[in-house]
Formats: C-alpha cells, structure tokens, sequence
C-alpha cells in the first residue's frame, strides 16, 4: 500500500535534432544524416517507451535553428533544418502503444482551427495519447517568412539587456493571444458533445445537430465560429503545456495549460516558480494544482561522475564555447540525477522534462540508467498503468463544456 | 503494327463526405477512426494501388440554416492522418486536399514537405482554392476575396510554394563528424517572394524531400483549369462519365501539353468514378439500383432540390412532381458550404431541364435527383468492370481512375479481390510496385532540381 500512497515522479523527454547540445551531431552514435527519416524518430521514441516515460515532446519552429534568439545565426557547425513536429508525431504514432505524443506548434503565425483538429487526430490514431505545447514566437525571422505581421522590436537584448516598455508590451501581446488560442482549440474539441454521432437511419440523420455548437469566439486577433470538423478526441479534452521562464508565460500556464515547463536551477527556485504560478491559478479562477509543473533539464548522463564530465568538456571544445542554456545542465551518474529529481520533486514538482544532450546517447541512459533507478527507489512506474496520457498524469476525462 | 497497351492507374479515394457515401448499410464502419484509413489504405496497396486521396472541407455544411445531417459529417485532418497512413504503408501514395486560401505557404510547404521525408518520397498535394466567407469564419483571415484576386491568389500561392521546395537543392547537408560541417552553405533555403499577396522572405526550414516537392494534382474543367494543369500539374481529375466526353477532353488537356514543352506522360487524367460490382451484369445492376436509393433518400433529394432551387421546399412531397414555381436566381442562401452549389451556373435554365427530363420520363423529384446527380460509375461483373476500365483507358479517355467506394472502410475489398486481378491477368495493372515513389508509381520521372518557375493559371474550386 505503501507503494502506491507514495507520490510518483512523471518523466517526459523533450526531443530535438541530434540532442540539445550544439556538437550532439558529432557524436559517435549521433546519426546525423538520418534526422529528417522517420526511421531516425521512431527508434527514439521506441526507446523511451521501453523506459516507460510518460510522454515524449518534439520541438519545432518556422525558422531554421539559430542560437540568436530573433534572427538567423547563419552557423554550418551545427544542426540545421527539420520536419514539422505534428508530423513527425502522427508517423510515429500507430508505431507505439502507451507513451504520450506532444509536439509543439507556433501558435503566433498558425490557424487555431487547424491545429485543434490536428491534435484531435493525433488524439484519435494514438487512441487518447495526443496533448500540444504551445509556443510564441517574437522572431523576426519567422514572421518574416509569413508576411502577415510586423514584429516591431526585439523583446530584449541578446544577452538579458533592459527591456523596453514597448518589448514588454509585445510579449504580454503575444502570450495573450497564445491564451486565446489556446481558448479556442479547447473549446473546438468539446464542440462536438461525445455522442453527437447518432446514425439514426430511421430518420435519416446521421448526427444530432442538437449536440454541436458553434464556439463564437471573438478576440483580439482573430475569431473562430466553429464548430471543428472533427468529433470530440478520444481524452475528450489532449493535454496543452507550455515553457515558461518568467511572469507572462507563468500567467499562460496558470491559465491555460494542463502542464507547465520551467527552468529552475535548484529546488528553492522551483518552489518559488510554483507559488507564483499557484498565484496566478487563483487570479485566473481555477483551482490550485491545474496545471501540474515539470522542470525541464539538460541530462547527460555517465555510468560515473568523471566520465560524464569529461564528455561535457568534449562536446563543448567540440562546440567551441561551453554550452549554456535556460535549463539547468546537469552531467553526472544516474544515481546522482535521482536524488537531484527527488530533491526539487519535494518542492512541489509533478515531474521533469529531460533534455537528452546528446541523441540517442543520453536518452538510452535515461531509460536504461535512471529509469531502473528511480524504479529501484520506487518513484517510478514499473509498468503503464493506463492506456491515455492523462490516464497516465492520473488526470480524468473531463465533461464537455457544453454537457448538459 | 499494334500499339502497346497502356497501364491503367488507379487510386482510391476515402469516401466522402457527401451522399455517395451510403453510413446507413450495416457494414458502414467509423469515418473518423485511424482503423478505417489503416483498412482502405492497406487495401489499396495489396492491390498496388498508386496512392490514397482524402478531400477537404472546413467547414461543416449547412442548409436552411443549420448543420446539414443527412449525409456522413466530420472528418480528420489530413495531414495527421496521410504521416500516421505512412506508418502503417510502405509503398502507397499519399494524396491530401489543402487549399491555398486558409493556409499560408511556408507552413503547408513545410507539411508536405515533412510528409515527403516521412513516408520516402509517397506525398501528393490536391491544390484547391476556395474563398467562401463562410467557411472563413473559422479562420484567422477569413474568406472573402474580391473575384478578380481569387484565382490569383491561388496562382501565386502555389508558385511560391514551389519556390519553397526548391529553395533547398539536395547537397546543402554534409554532416560530417570529423570536420565539423554540417551545412554546406549558411545561405541554404534562402527566399524571396513579392507580390500582391505574399511578401515573405528568409529561409525554408525543410531541407529538399525525396521527390523534391510532392506530385501536384489539379482538379477542374474549366479552361483556366485546363491550362494550370498543362502547365504545372503531375495529374489531373476530371468528371467526365461518358467514353466521349473523356476522350474529348483528354485529347485536349494532352493537346496543351506540347505547348507548355512538355510530353504527353507527364500529367496523368484520372477521373474519380464509383463502382459497384455483382455476381454478374444484371446482379450488378440491380445492386446499383439500390444504392442509389440510399445515396438518395426522399429528403436527401429536396435537399438537393433546394440547393438548385434556392428555396426552401421542405413542404414538398419527394415521390410527386417537380415545383412549378422557378429557382430564385439571388445570392445561393439555401446551402453553404458546398462546392457543387457554385456548379449551377444558370439555375433557371437548369430547372427547365430538369423539368423537361421529369416530365419526358413521368419522374418524381426523388426519381429526378437519381438521375441527375449520378457520377462515373462501373457496374457490372468483375470481368465487365475490369474490361471497361481497360477500355477507357486504352481508348484514351483517361489514364485510369480514382475509386470513389461507397461503404467505409470494406468498400474497396471485393474491387481488390476480383477486378485488380483480372487487370492484371491483361497485362494492364501492375503485379508489384516497380519504384518506391508515388513518381514512380505515376510513370513520372524524378524531378531535376528546376528553377522556381511559376505555374501559371489557377485551381479549381474544392470539392469533396
């Protein structure tokens, strides 16, 4: 009984290119000429289901990769191009039996309509393992490449410098409308109440009209009658997470979203991260505790201390420079990442997001290293437990909105 | 000295969402389920078919009003479900309806293009256009364009999609772990495209698919139409139900061709037709006899009636006579988001036809519609249906057809089982996949990396 009282730790892998390290692809079990087959994306995502991970996420942007945060960086060292991350989540789906599938999309240059009955799909090939992670973007670059909207200002400097009143400005804009969008795709999944489908060959109607309606949402930025084209998704309402670092996108997780990611560097600011998305929750009307919080990290992992290390110190001369990133990096042995993870769980964490380092290295020590550990300090699942990836978040299926 | 036979092509289309599809048979299964795209698509394959086509629609259709709810209503989305199908298929193609009003052209670039990558060279882009207000509701920029931009944005929709595709050449990635290089040149994907519609530039983010960009397909008869397919389409369809009419127009869709510089085997026409098959002809027949009685319901018939009409005629009694009252030739109100609603161009004209036939043949309204909406249609034994394809092909009147089944997701099985093999036993239709893309599949050379060249005239109308 014990075993079962005792708080589970949820693992999710956030995949993209060769790892998250710029000289990943220069590995020795990188495969870099393979990271636009589908063969190259199943294998990983096999592999984290061998690891009994709860779900996996696929990065994705309408640029090409840059280090520069608004523009491109122009570099050849290092991984560019890629596949739309929907995609690569519907080729692998009907390949894979428990593990959720969560690809991002840009939801500053994309149509809510679409989107939501792309993740419905996903939804409905996977039977009830989709969920989404919404991302902004404020790259001139990307809307560039749409034409459609001018991005007027770099939000900030390139290295962290003062914001400006009109930057600020642009970013609430920007997550506000995330949240909108976010309002429609949901309500564009329970447009169709669950048994609006009736075939009713005695009087020839094939739905019941009654049960689907129109969302009439109007906005800011734009306005969706509805209702989708596509019946209510199997987990009725797929989970939407984001990534946020700071106030405005922790009001978009408190707001909107099932999971939020952040980035804290120890358990204090974990907490501390917690409490104010706790606080926006309560400002936002919904109840403590509904978006469930996942630290992200960068893993690289090594049977010791030493060798990880010194893996790090040659992928980085390999890089030219020391890899820095939002997340906390972390380089040591699985045993050591364990106690970090149970330490900031403490801290209200539901669960963590990995960054493999290096592809498919550090995911294999992932689901062969940490995994047995966690397991071994029983944290972790031994078998899936549910067939849905809110199932496996111990979430319900929630009623329509329109449910009588 | 004979001529060698011709190949027929055929591909298979997921049945839609209208009243050819019949949801009332007892075997009518989910339209929505991955399972039934997995059966119609593992179908099609073990009969070497060249690819699966899903159509579009945005919006859900209305009539008098409200949501229309007599025919199959819903669908998934297409691109989610053509990278799932590539999963569970190895050689099929992969043929998806996305229309170039509510998408922009780097993102739907950018899909086909993954889907390209994911399925080794299987995608297939049905290029439509559609600019209903309506179903712009549901959309960021709505639906409205004024007449004169409609075909161009089309136009210039796809051209600067395929400059797109081409942005990136095939060699840019070197990935060699030992020097350090990835890219071969940091200006990779690079583009730039200004006009009245689009004025975007940067880099694509895709590198260059298997097949360069996916097959093109065009729908559309009008001459406009005819002229963007001899120009820049891979295929064709065409919904012409007479041996005559097929060949009259593809005499002069391949006639265009040699105008354009291009061969005679480069663009396929493959009209969509529907088939039911019996034990013999007259089995057949009288099968077909049935299915369109279902297809056409007593309702289902006012409700076409009304669209023609323009007029609520629900008072009407289908098995009576036609309204003697005429069409009111307005703004069509009656029905929304339908693509054949925009067909009748001269409503009034068409209802004195239509008149004039239910009068010659003493036809009620019901026994009307069944006439007038039928489609290209095989009917007969398996050895009948397998010798009028052929001979529809061999006599030029097209290059083969796309199956329309009536019955989600089983309808294709029998048509797999009995006439793909006597096709076969022709030596018309292929025993096993000869290449690996749906290029090769079509008999179309691989793509050489061409200049961005813009394809000229314009799509047709969706249809589903």
């Amino acid at each position: 009984m014990t075993e079962a009282a005792r708080p589970l730790l949820h693992l999710a892998v956030a995949l993209d290119g060769a790892g998250w390290h710029p000289a990943a692809w220069r590995e020795p079990e990188a495969r870099p000429t393979e990271l636009l087959s589908a063969g190259y994306w199943s294998d990983l995502v096999a592999q984290a289901e061998r690891g009994l991970l709860d779900f996996v996420t696929f990065e994705d942007s309408l640029s090409l990769q840059s280090a520069r945060r608004y523009d491109p960086d122009g570099a050849t060292d290092q991984v560019r191009g890629r596949l739309d991350a929907v995609l690569i989540a519907a080729r692998v789906a009907p390949l894979t039996s428990h593990i959720g599938l969560v690809p991002t999309v840009i939801v500053t240059h994309t149509e809510p309509f679409h989107i939501s009955k792309a993740i419905a799909t996903l939804d409905y090939v996977t039977h009830g393992r989709a969920g989404v992670r919404v991302r902004v973007s404020a790259r001139q670059d990307e809307a560039a490449h749409f034409g459609r909207r001018v991005i007027p200002a770099r939000p900030a400097a390139e290295n962290g410098g003062a914001r400006e009143p009109a930057a600020e400005e642009l970013i609430t804009d920007l997550f506000d409308e995330a949240a909108d969008y976010v309002k429609v795709i949901r309500g564009l999944w329970d447009s169709w109440d669950d048994d609006a489908e009736i075939r009713d060959v005695a009087t020839g109607r094939f739905v019941d009209t009654g049960r689907l309606h129109y969302i009439d949402f109007e906005g800011r930025w734009f306005s969706v009658r509805g209702p989708s084209i596509t019946p209510r998704p199997p987990q009725g309402q797929p989970l939407v997470s984001a990534l946020a670092h700071r106030s405005v996108p922790y009001r978009l997780v408190a707001r909107s979203a099932d999971i939020g990611y952040v980035t804290p560097h120890d358990a204090g600011q974990a907490r501390a991260i917690i409490a104010e998305i706790r606080e926006q929750e309560a400002a936002a009307g919904r109840p403590a505790g509904s978006a469930a919080v996942f630290a992200d990290l960068v893993v690289l992992l090594e049977a010791s201390d030493a060798a990880a290390v010194e893996r790090l110190v040659r992928l980085d001369e390999r890089a030219g420079r020391p890899y820095r990133s939002d997340a906390e990096v972390f380089a040591g042995t699985p045993a050591q990442l364990a106690d970090l993870l149970q330490d900031w769980q403490a801290a209200g964490l539901s669960g963590f997001r990995l960054r493999p380092a290096t592809l498919p290295r550090d995911l294999t020590q992932i689901t062969e290293g940490l995994v047995p550990e966690l397991q071994r300090r029983g944290v972790f699942r031994r078998g899936y437990e549910a067939s849905t990836l809110r199932g496996l978040l111990g979430l319900s299926r929630p009623a329509s909105r329109y449910a009588a | 000295m004979t001529k060698a036979l011709k190949q027929v092509h055929l591909a298979a289309h997921f049945p839609g969402v209208n009243n050819t599809t019949v949801w009332s048979d007892p075997r009518s299964g989910s339209h929505i389920d991955f399972s039934s795209f997995v059966h119609l698509a593992q179908t099609a394959e073990r009969a070497k078919f060249d690819f699966l086509f899903l159509a579009e629609g945005l919006r859900l259709r209305e009539q008098n009003g409200r949501i229309y709810d007599l025919d199959v209503v819903g669908r998934p989305d297409t691109f989610t479900v053509l990278a799932a199908l590539a999963a569970v298929t190895d050689r099929l193609g992969l043929a998806g309806t996305i229309n170039s009003t509510f998408n922009e052209p780097y993102e739907v670039a950018r899909q086909f293009a993954s889907l390209d990558h994911l399925s080794g060279g299987r995608a297939a882009w049905n290029v439509v256009t559609s600019w209903d207000a309506f179903t712009g509701e549901n959309f960021r920029r709505g639906g409205f364009l004024e007449q004169d931009q409609r075909y161009e944005r089309a136009r210039t929709f796809l051209a600067t999609a395929w400059e797109l595709f081409d942005s990136w050449h095939g060699d840019e990635i070197i990935a060699d772990k030992e020097s350090g290089v990835f890219l071969a040149d940091s200006r990779a994907g690079s583009f730039a495209h200004h006009d009245a519609h689009f004025d975007i530039h940067g880099q694509f983010n895709v590198p260059r698919s298997p097949q360069g960009r996916p097959v093109i397909f065009q729908a559309g008869d009008s001459d406009e139409g005819r002229e963007f397919a001899a120009s820049s389409a891979d295929a064709i369809f065409s919904r012409h139900s007479t041996l005559t009419d097929g060949q009259a127009f593809y005499a002069d869709v391949k006639g265009r061709l040699a105008r354009r510089g291009r061969s005679r085997d480069e663009l396929l026409i493959l009209p969509a037709a529907t088939f039911v098959l019996g034990d013999t002809d007259a089995d057949a027949r009288e099968q077909a006899r049935e299915v369109r009685l279902q297809q056409v319901s007593g309702q289902t018939a006012i409700k076409f009636l009304e669209q023609l009409w323009n007029r609520d005629l629900s008072g009407y009694d289908p098995d009576g006579p036609l309204p003697e009252i005429d069409p009111d030739p307005g703004e069509n109100t009656i029905a929304r988001g339908r693509a054949s609603v925009r067909m009748h161009r001269d409503p009034i004209a068409t209802a004195r036809q239509w008149r004039e036939k239910a009068t010659a043949g003493s036809l009620s309204i019901r026994e009307l519609i069944v006439e007038v909406t039928g489609r290209q249609s095989f009917i007969g034994s398996p050895a009948t249906v397998a010798a009028t394809i052929n001979d529809f092909v061999q006599a030029d009147a097209s290059d083969g057809f796309i199956l329309v089944p009536h019955i989600t997701p089983g309808g294709l099985d029998e048509f797999a089982d009995t006439v793909v093999p006597l096709l076969q036993e022709r030596g018309v239709f292929r025993t096993e996949y000869e290449g690996s893309t749906l290029r090769d599949h079509l008999g179309l050379a691989p793509l050489a990396r061409r200049a961005a060249s813009a394809p000229e005239p314009a799509p047709e109308p969706a249809t589903s």
